[in-house]
């Protein structure tokens, strides 16, 4: 929000932005944060969310019920100041009373847990229409990679995925592994969490009803930058996703104005970690770069993906994500600014 | 009679001792009250470092993008502050208050086996004085200085060499596993204490509920504690004999870890939770001037939550791909230990109920603690939903859930506890005007923080962040909790200037300020050496109260 309150404030007079970016920030408020459990927009995430208010209603009355006869006999039974100093009747206990409460919970639980291992089911047990995308998730620390196997292409941080149209559902299943240590893919809006684990396949299926970005982030520690490695979900119609996958699918676009950031480029040790499809460029240990211009961001949603920020992104990683595993290369000044030239023309 | 025999006795000492010799006397003791007060003690300094690194992580975060702490040293404090909380504050100071009061109510004159007692108190403080030595030590004495980062429950494979360089992990690993031999052997020496040393006349159905518990408490240690230690024992052999139990690399297994760290470490909550029940069983009965209502059932609810939570670990684990089956039987489990859980909630309700309740300040902490653990439960019951808990789990909103549990209702009975037996101890009361303020700013201070923590929770923010960005609206959520934890810092200050200057200044208690009905009242305060003069005889569960009610005593109708 700062950014783009930033931008409105060079844009538009002092006065007019300051009161919009108010204006904003009470929006943000009142619809609620970008990853609120409470706002699904997709189908496990909205059949929690069912269930869930049917926890919340339960929990409540008990609250409401136990703490207001706790609150109760707290006043009723206070000693007062002109009390004699008598003890009270002395009261041992009741196996009639004890089986009444432990009967009720009992009857509660059994409602609770039938709700509960409905929607267990209804997910875990969901059958896979013939149509569904696939796309595998792997964890990285501190980063994302996404492949697409039916499409035949890879990338990274910022994973696409159609709009599902209720009368003929296509979801989308993640299948999903770790490369290193756990980690957890969570985007609140659209389902729940899953973790990925070294040497275990899990899988979890997105059924989104409205296009939009969705934003989550990694939920399990997963060392220094764990707080940074940020999850973005693009809900596509089904023309952009189209459109989004006709592009990835083409290998590198091979501009002749920035063949000398190329040379660079192919000619330090960048390739060892990193793919640029239609290059020498195999690397396989950090993000596929074939299409990194047509990301809105860079280092795992840390910040925008401008000139400015992957140029100091390659000249000092650290400084925009401490203990992030790219090194620092060490590049003069006019190699940092012809391979970032190159980079931003990886559209 | 027995504070006579203590006079005898103390005239008959020299009147002046060297500092050194007092020194010596704590050293070697082997007095349970002694030695429960040095694990009192050792939790509390304990319990300072814990909540400075606690303020630090809370000044981190009461800003979006902020760079008070690095990612390195945040995760160092998230990490320190859970292992010491859990194992060089909550067990020693529980273990603290059973060594001392155990052996006084149940009217014997020390614990099974004295030099064990001992060991374990000593070899469970190694542990911890290891496990800040990595702030100097952990990459090696020629390295700079690194504490472990990897989590309280250190999932693999984060733990391993690869991921984790240096000896951090190594202190972390070596330094709970000391502690763990010192909780078995303290748990062991509880249960056969209480097993055979109780006083003529007091059979397990007239046992004070607190040594019930204590026995339910050290049961599980023993059983929980088994498996933490196998696990550690395995990681210390995957990073330096080269085995390969969690080292997914070549084939070993990443949920493995997760098993054998959950079964010890949902037991280790009911380990943490349970004594406080047992001050709960003991304060809110004398302050509302009945006795506990269903004594039997509340035994009963101690064993069976005992039982049951040897059965929920893997609820910690929902996310990892248990399958419907796994998710659905723990899901079942989990709900079914609010049963009993209730019980004792009801229970507590029942007792009050009828009553004349007096708010000294351990009643006030214990309605606190009654209120707060409710909500706890509900929150616990809100988890225990598998689907629900894959929103949840990870997020704010578990560790608002289970500081809920370790503060609200753990925390707030060891406070009750200081209240109701600093005199037993110390032979005089605490201020009640500090405790008072020390309770409504805590209470104040609590609400502030852990309320509000649910939230940035329920709006996406998982544990375990060292920053988040600005625009998922968590700023302003973490500003007040950190405000509130500012507050619970000094209220705490004011417990410990209490402890100190009551010590000095306080009311002189006597034997039985609060007229209460356990054996602990019939003697001294402090007891002496031997705890009782003559061994007592009892006949109810409440002799202290036989002997002031002559006219209906609680023979009569147990």
């Amino acid at each position: 929000m700062s950014l783009v309150s930033l931008e409105s404030a060079s844009a538009a007079s002092a006065g007019i932005s300051s009161s919009l970016t108010q204006l904003r920030s009470l929006a943000a408020w009142a619809s609620g944060a970008p990853a609120n459990i409470f706002a699904p927009q997709a189908t496990p995430a909205h059949t929690i969310f069912g269930l869930s208010l049917l926890v919340i209603a339960i929990v409540t009355a008990i609250f409401l019920a136990v703490g207001g006869l706790l609150l109760y006999a707290l006043i009723r039974f206070r000693s007062r100041p002109g009390d004699d100093a008598a003890e009270p009747r002395q009261i041992y206990g009741s196996n009639q009373v004890e089986v009444l409460w432990t009967v009720i919970p009992v009857l509660i639980l059994v409602v609770l847990f039938l709700a509960t291992i409905r929607v267990i089911s209804e997910t875990e047990r969901a059958r896979k229409p013939a149509n569904a995308l696939d796309v595998i998730v792997l964890g990285h620390q501190f980063w994302w990679e996404y492949r697409y196997p039916k499409q035949g292409f890879v990338t990274a941080n910022e994973l696409h995925i159609p709009v599902s149209d209720p009368k003929a559902p296509r979801p989308t299943y993640l299948t999903m592994s770790s490369v290193d240590v756990d980690h957890s893919f969570w985007v609140p809006r659209l389902a729940g969490k899953m973790d990925l684990i070294p040497n275990k396949t899990n899988v979890m299926w997105l059924d989104p009803q409205t296009s939009g970005l969705y934003l989550g982030q990694c939920a399990q520690y997963c060392g220094m930058e764990h707080a940074k490695m940020l999850i973005r979900v693009y809900v596509d119609t089904p023309e952009q996703f189209a459109a989004w996958v006709e592009a990835q699918q083409q290998p590198a676009v091979n501009d002749p104005r920035v063949a000398a950031g190329k040379e660079i480029f192919l000619h330090t040790a960048c390739v060892n970690c990193h793919t640029v499809r239609g290059t020498s460029a195999h690397g396989v240990f950090g993000p596929d770069l074939t299409h990194l211009a047509s990301r809105d961001t860079i280092a795992s949603g840390v910040v925008k993906n401008t000139p400015a920020n992957l140029r100091q992104w390659i000249e000092d990683p650290d400084s925009l994500k401490m203990g992030s595993l790219m090194p620092k290369m060490n590049l003069s000044p006019h190699d940092l600014d012809q391979i970032t030239a190159y980079m931003e023309s990886l559209r | 009679m027995n504070s006579t025999g203590t006079a005898v006795l103390a005239s008959a000492q020299p009147p002046r001792k060297l500092w050194l010799d007092h020194v010596q006397e704590w050293l070697t003791t082997v007095d349970h009250k002694r030695i429960g007060l040095m694990y009192i003690g050792y939790a509390l300094i304990f319990l300072v470092v814990a909540g400075v690194e606690a303020l630090l992580m809370r000044i981190q975060l009461s800003a979006p993008d902020n760079h008070f702490l690095s990612p390195e040293v945040f995760n160092c404090m998230f990490t320190m502050h859970g292992t010491t909380m859990v194992f060089f504050v909550g067990m020693p100071i529980l273990f603290g208050f059973g060594n001392y009061l155990v052996p006084l109510m149940i009217g014997a004159r020390d614990m099974a086996f004295p030099r064990l007692n001992a060991f374990s108190f000593w070899i469970s403080a190694f542990g911890g004085l290891l496990l800040y030595f990595s702030f100097l030590g952990g990459s090696g004495l020629y390295g700079a200085g690194s504490a472990p980062d990897v989590g309280w429950f250190a999932y693999a494979p984060l733990t391993a060499k690869l991921f984790s360089p240096g000896h951090s992990t190594d202190y972390w690993t070596l330094s709970i596993l000391l502690s763990g031999i010192g909780s078995v052997g303290t748990a062991l020496n509880l249960i056969v204490t209480i097993f055979t040393m109780r006083c003529k006349g007091m059979t397990m159905t007239r046992l004070p509920l607190l040594c019930w518990l204590y026995v339910v408490t050290s049961w599980l240690t023993f059983l929980a504690l088994g498996p933490l230690t196998a696990a550690q024992i395995m990681l210390c052999l995957d990073r330096f004999a080269g085995s390969h139990f969690f080292d997914v690399q070549a084939g070993g297994s990443a949920v493995l870890w997760m098993h054998f760290f959950w079964i010890f470490g949902h037991p280790e909550v009911y380990i943490l939770v349970l004594p406080a029940f047992a001050f709960a069983n003991e304060i809110i009965p004398v302050f509302s001037r009945k006795p506990i209502f269903g004594y039997p059932a509340m035994v009963a609810a101690s064993v069976l939550i005992g039982f049951i939570s040897l059965g929920v670990w893997a609820h910690h684990m929902f996310t990892v791909g248990l399958g419907p089956e796994g998710n659905a039987f723990f899901t079942l489990a989990t709900m079914i230990v609010s049963v009993p859980t209730g019980i004792k909630i009801f229970n507590w309700l029942a007792t009050i109920w009828g009553g004349k309740i007096r708010f000294a300040t351990p009643m006030l902490f214990s309605i606190g603690f009654l209120f707060q653990f409710l909500i706890a439960g509900l929150t616990g019951i809100m988890l225990s939903v598998a689907p629900f808990d894959w929103q949840l789990g990870n997020s704010y909103f578990v560790v608002a859930h289970f500081h809920y549990v370790l503060v609200g209702a753990i925390l707030y009975m060891i406070f009750a506890a200081f209240y109701y037996w600093y005199p037993k101890m110390f032979g005089r009361m605490l201020s009640e005007k500090l405790g008072k303020w020390h309770f409504w700013l805590f209470t104040f201070g609590f609400h502030l923080t852990f309320d509000t923590m649910h939230i940035p929770g329920l709006l996406g923010m998982p544990r375990r962040v060292f920053t988040y960005p600005a625009d998922r609206g968590w700023a302003m959520l973490n500003q007040i909790e950190t405000v509130g934890g500012f507050i619970q810092a000094i209220a705490l200050l004011l417990f410990v200037w209490n402890m100190i200057q009551s010590y000095r200044t306080g009311k002189e208690a006597g034997p039985d300020p609060w007229d209460a009905w356990t054996l602990e009242w019939a003697t001294s305060s402090p007891p002496p050496h031997y705890n009782f003069a003559v061994d007592p005889v009892v006949h109810s569960r409440r002799p202290l109260w036989d002997r002031k009610h002559p006219e209906s005593p609680d023979t009569h109708y147990e």
